[in-house]
């Protein structure tokens, strides 16, 4: 009887292990890291649908909203983005897709991360002026979030 | 018993002479290449739609209308590694110097000037039903590209794969060079498929293959595995319910319906596709959508 309790408890506490692993006691200061800058990806992936319906005809073109989402695409490109990257917030957590690469190769990040804010500042200075500019701009913007997904966005 | 051995050897003769013929190297009609001479600008386009630097560019190279073809990057696969090897104009590490006839037979026959069989890690299968012109077009637009002195570096692929004669027997088997699509309804699905199933080779990633390597192509573009990287998804039209519109843009700029933007291995695509026509682009999103519904 003790050694049919002793094994029931082992199993339940096992399953209790196995539980709060699969929950993943991420450090709340990270996990809150990792949903900012997912929160930064969600703002570039709204604008940029804002100019991408625009640029295949699927919603008519008009400068003034073409103007807010480029220039709201440059001020999020802007953001000081330091503290949403805390070393060892990578894939490794099972919550997010950023490759370990990115902490070992910072300079190409940066450099990266500035190819985007001068394409979207490309689309800034286009999307007002006329439609032909702003579907010129976009093929940019998508090589920008291309190279650093390419490099640094695991499957 | 000596009767009994008389046999064996004479099978094993016979088996090896079956064995010889079927996979011995077969080689392009030099016929079709006497004639034409090779135009680079023309090539351009071939080439970033063929997607050779995405393959044969040093590893995380980022992409350039001049890219480098040292080679280097490096292949995982259920048979070995293979490691693309340099392919710039270099005449004594990369291709300089080779005759059309034997680019043509390295490229469309996966054979090599010395008549070895080459890996299909090589989409020599798919490049198979490239024009002839194409061809010529694409090697004087790589000539055209900087040199590299970079050594070729061995594959890292073990016991019997390393067996190059018997890739003769997997081309035997499986190197199936007709058009998947048979029928084509327009002009612009025809240039779709040729793009589709020639040049971009997109059923090397994107159709499952069978425990020999070889393409399961009753299940064209059902979706594969890249080792490594993971699954390839399914782009039929049952599956993939983009748009015409919205998928000619995702390999325009990489945006997806939704805005995210391309990942692994098919940035490389997005990469080379931007860089042809929007007719072209249009062409393969409307090759995609008149597949047949399964």
């Amino acid at each position: 009887m003790k050694t049919k309790f002793f094994l029931a408890t082992a199993a339940v506490a096992m399953m209790g292990a196995g539980l709060s692993f699969a929950d993943g006691h991420v450090d709340p200061a990270v996990a809150g890291a990792i949903k900012a800058r997912q929160g930064q990806m969600q703002l570039y992936a709204h604008n940029l649908g804002v100019l991408g319906a625009m640029a295949k005809g699927d919603m008519d073109y008009n400068a003034e909203t073409a103007q807010a989402a480029a220039d709201n695409l440059l001020a999020v490109s802007g953001l000081n983005a330091m503290t949403m990257w805390p070393q060892g917030s990578d894939n490794s957590l099972g919550n997010n897709r950023a490759s370990p690469d990115i902490w070992t190769n910072f300079p190409d990040v940066v450099t990266k991360a500035g190819a985007l804010s001068t394409a979207a500042g490309d689309m800034a200075a286009a999307a007002g002026k006329d439609l032909d500019g702003l579907r010129a701009a976009m093929g940019p913007l998508g090589g920008a979030c291309g190279a650093c997904h390419k490099a640094y966005r695991t499957k | 018993m000596a009767r009994l051995f008389r046999w064996l050897l004479a099978l094993a003769v016979l088996g090896g002479i079956a064995f010889w013929i079927m996979t011995w190297p077969t080689k392009v009609n030099s016929d079709d290449f006497a004639t034409l001479t090779g135009d680079a600008a023309r090539g351009e386009p071939v080439f970033h739609a063929a997607g050779c630097a995405s393959c044969h560019t040093a590893p995380n190279s980022d992409a350039t209308d001049r890219p480098i073809l040292s080679g280097g990057q490096r292949f995982a696969s259920d048979f070995g590694t293979f490691i693309a090897p340099n392919i710039s104009p270099d005449a004594t590490h990369g291709i300089g110097g080779w005759t059309v006839i034997e680019f043509a037979n390295a490229v469309q026959k996966g054979v090599s000037p010395d008549g070895a069989h080459y890996f299909p890690a090589f989409p020599y299968v798919a490049y198979a039903k490239m024009e002839a012109q194409d061809v010529v077009d694409l090697k004087a637009f790589m000539e055209t590209l900087p040199a590299s002195d970079a050594p070729r570096v061995a594959h890292e692929v073990g016991f019997p794969f390393n067996i190059r004669r018997s890739l003769g027997g997997w081309k035997w088997l499986f190197a199936d060079e007709t058009w998947v699509m048979k029928n084509t309804p327009n002009a612009e699905v025809t240039r779709g498929r040729y793009l589709a199933e020639a040049l971009a080779h997109c059923g090397e990633c994107h159709t499952p293959r069978n425990p020999l390597g070889g393409l399961d192509r009753a299940n064209w573009l059902a979706g594969g595995f890249i080792p490594g990287e993971g699954k390839v998804p399914a782009i039929t039209p049952d599956q993939l319910e983009w748009s015409t519109q919205d998928i000619a843009y995702y390999l325009e700029t990489g945006f997806t319906p939704e805005f995210d933007s391309a990942g692994g291995a098919m940035t490389h695509v997005v990469e080379n596709f931007g860089r042809l026509s929007g007719e072209d682009r249009a062409a393969v999103a409307a090759y995609l959508k008149a597949l047949a519904q399964p």
